[in-house]
């Protein structure tokens, strides 16, 4: 068993083994939809809230098949309950905010295949968490997915006011980027 | 054809459509690792594109999404199995990775964009290229961070033993760096093509 505290955990997953820059989590939303600001934010509210909602799905379920001795069927019955939260904050979405249903596009039932939550529920289930350090898990998880998006998104909004080189753009630079940052957060490592 | 054709350069997915990059920067930092994620996914891929395209009229539109899962997850718990069975240290080193081609963007993406609108012949080729598009793209990745963030390319010496290793390159940092990089090769090599 591990002796982590609460707190070591939200930041471990928050800052010193982030989701999108360390652990390469997450990685299709983060380049796809960290073009605008605001889009990037609500990308990384939906992806905590499904985190939140799948983690403690994830847990019961765990318990039950380890009751029924059925392990194989962890990964199927993971993705079952990450596919149907994501189509309920997809309806839930499209009725509330249309417009953000626009903007997030293709990338909204793409939640669905987010590494980033099935790997969420793969590793609490790895490292045995119980039920409130799942969730202090998935909280920082998602926070650390939010805030990568959004230092993405910023440096983005501020690279179009810049010259930059034409075979740079794109992807390209977006990587680039992702490079640094990722080499930044290596500096919280022996943060815990 | 041309539906294997285009998987691999045209409609590349990793360089053009920029999907599925999860295991593309995770687990490409050694080139045995590249061969085994690349043979899983494309055995993935052309299972799933052949039951998604043979019940094709059977699925609800309302659901799916959900179903094109479903028959994912089950091949990729079939995968995971079967590398356990042939090689424990593969499957040790990929660790979660191999669950999570469950995930993989290029599957679900295939599966919606192409498998539930084609006939079985056309889907199976399809998926191949995209498979074939896949493992070349990963296996170009494994080869440059493996030899020069070991040295070495699947564990034999490429640089003669004075090589000093550039540790940044097996780190999750330079798996951007070189794929960043590779796209802006490939952005420059479109570009001068006009």
């Amino acid at each position: 068993m591990h002796t982590e505290s609460l707190g070591a955990i939200f930041l471990n997953a928050l800052l010193i083994n982030n989701f999108v820059l360390s652990a390469f989590l997450g990685i299709c939303p983060f380049i796809g939809v960290s073009n605008r600001l605001d889009t990037a934010s609500r990308m990384g509210m939906a992806v905590t809230f499904v985190m939140i909602v799948s983690s403690v799905c994830a847990f019961g379920v765990n318990v039950v098949l380890a009751w029924i001795g059925a392990p194989y069927l962890q990964l199927i019955s993971y993705i079952v309950i990450i596919a149907s939260a994501v189509q309920l904050v997809e309806m839930f979405i499209k009725k509330f905010s249309p417009a953000l249903f626009r903007a997030l596009g293709i990338f909204l039932p793409l939640i669905t295949t987010n590494c980033a939550i099935l790997g969420l529920a793969l590793f609490q289930t790895a490292k045995e968490y119980s039920f409130s350090e799942s969730l202090v898990y998935a909280l920082g998880a998602g926070a650390g997915f939010a805030l990568a998006i959004v230092l993405m998104a910023g440096l983005r909004e501020e690279m179009e006011l810049v010259t930059i080189p034409d075979v740079v753009k794109g992807t390209a630079v977006v990587l680039i980027l992702a490079g640094i940052l990722s080499m930044t957060f290596m500096g919280f490592a022996g943060l815990v | 054809m041309n539906d294997f054709l285009k998987g691999l350069w045209k409609e590349n997915p990793v360089f053009v459509q920029v999907l599925g990059m999860c295991p593309v920067l995770a687990i490409t930092n050694t080139v045995m690792n590249s061969i085994v994620m690349g043979l899983a996914t494309t055995f993935v891929l052309v299972s799933s594109a052949v039951i998604v395209s043979a019940t094709r009229s059977l699925i609800p539109k309302q659901v799916r999404i959900a179903s094109y899962i479903l028959i994912i997850a089950t091949f990729v718990t079939m995968s995971d199995y079967i590398i356990k069975a042939v090689s424990l240290d593969a499957h040790r080193s990929l660790g979660p990775f191999i669950s999570l081609i469950v995930v993989n963007c290029i599957i679900l993406g295939r599966a919606e964009a192409f498998s539930s609108r084609n006939g079985i012949g056309a889907s199976v080729m399809d998926a191949l290229g995209m498979g074939a598009g896949f493992t070349l793209a990963i296996l170009m990745l494994g080869v440059i961070r493996e030899s020069l963030g070991s040295g070495t390319i699947l564990g034999m010496s490429v640089f003669g033993a004075s090589y000093e290793p550039w540790v940044i390159m097996i780190l999750p940092g330079g798996a951007f760096f070189v794929l960043g990089f590779l796209l802006l090769g490939i952005n420059r090599f479109n570009m001068s093509r006009g």
